[in-house]
């Protein structure tokens, strides 16, 4: 165990960091070692793996153990070490094209195991390191090197797919706000199961800005809807635009009409609501789109995989004792040849 | 009735894809394993789970050879073939000998079943089956009048009719039913209408054979002379799994199986599966993909990773396989063969992807490639994967087929005392202020493995390319060229650790060096013996190790005047051979989803040397 306190500093590795200048993954990478040092944990019991990607060259730079492995793979990667040691405080550092295209499959199936696991996706809506395709989550009509007349593929969006995936921990945080994206990495490693981390990342080479409208000062009130647990749904340059349940419906209200009593109430154990919030990305009021959420989702509590899978092995042992291999070897019907 | 004595026999039981043949054949095999005959067993059974009642392609078929001498094979021609209905004799029949017996079932053979079967006469009233012993037992009508009291619906009656069979086959070859009878009270104890009415049936079966003057041969087979000891039966991928878990023991390691469901390599996951009170995780993965890489993941994590498919599911793995090479982590990939390219044919047996175990993944990624004889050899070809796999912190391919897999034979157990140990060659956690350097070597080229977790031993490990010793990612020329000999490498040194090739029969140089890898050493072992008989110059060699090979094998081919290789593909192993060690070699190829018969090699090898 860690005999001091350790700083942000302590998980930086002797490796040059070789994002492109100005990259939102720094950032990222900043809030990621802090939140590391704050755990109180100790370096060697922390496991960073990753897939192919910008994102995917995180575990270089985090000194804890670390996996760097192949396209889309991570999720399993990930599963197999955490089956085999659950002691282990295992992130998953996953970009839009690893997670959500190649990687599609075992991302949905690692949500619905709920091992306890965290996996941060890094979504700047393009592919970087292969220098600007569109990605799964590029919204329709984006013009990139793969798509110069503009993108058919309606996009995914991420917490949508976790939710529908059964994921327990689902939110979303951004790049460019160091003290959001802390908070909410914070819960994703109190949660006990597999946290979906979707973080608003900025690639300021291949598709500078995409996030500008919630990222940054003139725009981000406006558009950006913060959730915090047991709040109500406030948001605008001063608080003064809110959402309220009419009926199914989420409703955008002025706060000079109605009070904060009559708001949607963030609750992230609430299904429902977390359905409702999970389409806003969607959803638009006449011409204007509607606030995007940020902060906690989601969150559910539900075994972990890995929890079920070790109480399967005691019963086991229960009603069969320890295995003896001689006996296994043997099975159940032995002769003798004299 | 006279008793004829024999000193081997084969009995094929073939029918419906419903009628049971599998499990008859089963216990029946249990029976005479007891009893102490020598044995081995094929079972043949469609792709369809139910192909449409009464089909061509709905028949299964259990090959089983019993004998008082050693058995090697599971017999290239039946004498005895019990068809339930007229399509298992049509699809059979080729495979009776000349005035063999036939069972048949003539409820099998209605209007429906022969249209089905495509015969416009009943062969059974025909007179075209003259040239075989026929006997016709309504077994239908049997089994239904054995039950009429026993208050089952019709459908649950006819299901066990091959208790019938089974009883009738007992009383032909002078077997008690005692152990099949024990065997109906385990697997029916919480269903006893039904464990009575298979019972009841058993018993008509075997009273039928009694009480009916019409079966005029019984044959009975001495026990074999096998060596003493305590034996089991036990088919292939029983004996793979039970492998695996004697490697988890003797290393220390947790094994963690990783698979996707996949002809005929699913029963690994069933069977290890229901280890759990053994050091044994099982994962059933989303695909073959993440199958590899969760087994991957464990390995990192410090437990013997293993993965297992058949062909189609390996070349999804390749990728992975790829990184867990450079990775320099254990992992065994179990490939249960099956007839390729593509979906191919899944429930038949080939030997196609040895190719695959040495090429199948891009850029230069030598793994070493262990390959398994007969069944109750996967359990030590699976130890020996795993230890060269553990102590050479590398990827191994361990190479069974369809035809083993599903196969049993008899099998004198090891005693877990006198198993070979295996030393993970683990990192010693240290202090923080020693730098721990992933990528250093031992004489051998085994890195030290740290696992996430020890002190002072964190680091990070990749996919990348990376320098020598400290793992660094590296795109430097030099360091890259060192460092793909260096991978190389590690695989010929394996040679040092494995014993030299031995001839399986034969002597040291003569006409003849008889090559073979894999399921085929029942047959060319057969085969060799009796060429031996014969005066021949020959011997048999036996491939464990493909990659590498042993060191004398040059030596040993050389010292032979004509080398053959039979293989169930295109000439793989032959092809391997060749350009290693640029000596002639001449091929025999079977590419039809079935084992060769011992007599088609004993027949090539006599044309060889005539």
């Amino acid at each position: 165990m860690a005999t001091e306190a350790l700083k942000s500093k302590d998980f930086v590795t002797d490796q040059d960091v070789r994002w492109c200048p100005g990259c939102g993954d720094y950032s990222i990478l900043k809030q990621v070692q802090q939140v590391m040092a704050d755990s109180g944990r100790d370096p060697q019991d922390i496991v960073f793996i990753s897939g192919i990607g910008c994102a995917a060259r995180f575990p270089y730079y985090m000194e804890t153990y670390g996996m760097h492995g192949i396209h889309g793979r991570a999720p399993a990667l990930a599963s197999g070490l955490k089956a085999i040691n659950k002691d282990l405080s295992v992130w998953v550092v996953t970009g839009d094209g690893d997670c959500l295209s190649i990687g599609g499959n075992h991302f949905i199936h690692l949500l619905r195991r709920n091992f306890d696991l965290n996996l941060l996706l890094f979504n700047n809506e393009i592919y970087g390191l292969t220098k600007g395709q569109y990605s799964p989550t590029s919204p329709l009509g984006r013009r990139t090197g793969s798509s110069p007349m503009g993108v058919i593929d309606t996009p995914f969006r991420p917490m949508e797919l976790a939710f529908g995936a059964k994921g327990t921990f689902i939110a979303r945080s951004m790049d460019r706000d160091p003290k959001h994206l802390r908070e909410v990495l914070q819960h994703a490693d109190d949660h006990m199961g597999t946290s979906f981390v979707e973080i608003y990342q900025n690639c300021n080479v291949f598709n500078d800005g995409a996030f500008f409208t919630f990222t940054e000062k003139a725009t981000k009130k406006q558009n950006a809807l913060f959730l915090t647990q047991g709040e109500p749904l406030v948001f605008g340059e001063n608080e003064e635009w809110g959402v309220r349940l009419n009926d199914l419906r989420p409703e955008i209200v002025s706060l000079e009409q109605y009070s904060k009593n009559d708001l949607w109430i963030h609750d992230a154990k609430d299904r429902f609501k977390a359905t409702v919030l999970c389409q806003f990305d969607d959803l638009k009021n006449g011409e204007i789109p509607y606030p995007r959420p940020f902060g906690v989702i989601y969150q559910e509590e539900r075994p972990t995989y890995e929890d079920q899978l070790e109480n399967l092995h005691n019963q086991a042992v229960i009603e069969k004792g320890s295995g003896k291999l001689d006996q296994l070897l043997a099975g159940s019907r032995v002769w003798e040849i004299m | 009735m006279a008793l004829t004595i024999k000193e081997d026999v084969t009995v094929l039981f073939a029918g419906d894809s419903g009628d049971g043949m599998q499990l008859t054949g089963n216990m029946f095999t249990d029976t005479h394993a007891h009893f102490g005959n020598d044995l081995s067993t094929f079972p043949n059974f469609p792709a369809e789970i139910r192909a449409p009642q009464g089909s061509l392609a709905g028949v299964s078929g259990f090959q089983i050879r019993f004998g008082s001498i050693e058995i090697f094979t599971p017999g290239d021609a039946c004498d005895v073939l019990v068809a339930m209905n007229a399509a298992a004799l049509k699809t059979n029949l080729h495979s009776l000998k000349n005035s063999g017996t036939i069972i048949a079932n003539s409820s099998g053979f209605d209007s429906k079943n022969l249209r089905l079967a495509g015969y416009e006469n009943n062969p059974l009233e025909s007179g075209e089956l003259s040239g075989y012993q026929l006997y016709i037992i309504d077994v239908t009508k049997l089994t239904r009048t054995a039950l009429s009291e026993s208050g089952l619906g019709q459908k649950d009656i006819d299901r066990t009719k091959n208790m019938f069979v089974l009883g009738f086959l007992l009383w032909m070859f002078d077997r008690s039913p005692d152990g099949p009878t024990e065997f109906i009270n385990q697997k029916f104890k919480k269903n006893e209408p039904v464990r009575t009415a298979n019972l009841n049936v058993l018993a008509a079966g075997y009273n039928y054979g009694e009480t009916t003057n019409t079966f005029t041969s019984r044959y009975t087979v001495k026990p074999a002379r096998l060596a003493p000891g305590k034996y089991r039966s036990v088919n292939g991928n029983q004996a793979l799994s039970l492998g695996l878990v004697a490697a988890s023991e003797q290393s220390g390691l947790q094994l963690f199986y990783g698979s996707y469901p996949i002809t005929p390599a699913s029963t690994l996951l069933h069977y290890l599966s229901s280890y759990k009170n053994f050091n044994v995780k099982t994962f059933q993965a989303e695909d073959e993909i993440a199958a590899v890489c969760s087994a991957i993941g464990a390995s990192f994590g410090g437990a013997l990773g293993v993965t297992g498919s058949s062909g189609p599911g390996v070349a999804l793995k390749g990728e992975a396989i790829g990184l867990a090479m450079i990775l320099e982590l254990p992992l065994i990939i179990c490939n249960i063969q099956r007839g390729g390219p593509s979906t191919g044919l899944p429930t038949k047996t080939e030997q196609s992807d040895l190719f695959q175990a040495y090429y199948g993944r891009n850029g230069e990624a030598p793994i070493p490639v262990i390959s398994s004889r007969s069944p109750s050899d996967c359990f030590w070809a699976a130890l020996e994967a795993s230890r060269i796999a553990i102590e050479h912190m590398t990827p191994v391919m361990l190479l069974s087929d369809g035809y083993i897999a599903n196969g049993s034979e008899p099998w004198k157990f090891p005693n877990t005392k006198d198993l070979p140990g295996i030393t993970p060659p683990l990192a010693r956690p240290g202090q923080r202020d020693e730098k721990y350097l992933p990528y250093d070597r031992d004489e051998k080229l085994v890195r030290k493995w740290a696992i996430p977790g020890m002190e002072g031993l964190i680091h990070r490990i990749g996919g990348l390319e990376k320098e020598e010793k400290t793992g660094n990612v590296s795109y430097d020329p030099v360091n890259h060229e060192n460092m793909v000999k260096i991978r190389a490498k590690r695989v010929e040194i394996i040679a040092d650790s494995i014993p030299a090739q031995e001839l399986d029969s034969g002597s040291p140089g003569g006409d003849l060096l008889v090559i073979g890898w894999g399921s085929t050493y029942g047959v060319i072992k057969a085969a060799v013996k009796q060429a031996l008989a014969k005066g021949h110059a020959v011997a048999h060699a036996h491939l464990r190790y493909l990659n590498p090979f042993p060191k004398n094998l040059f030596e040993l081919m050389s010292s032979y005047d004509k080398i053959l290789i039979p293989e169930m593909n295109s000439g793989q192993l032959k092809h391997l051979l060749q350009g290693r060690y640029l000596i002639p070699i001449e091929g025999m190829n079977k590419i039809r989803g079935i084992p060769f018969t011992s007599k088609e090699i004993e027949e090539k090898i006599d044309s060889i040397l005539s």
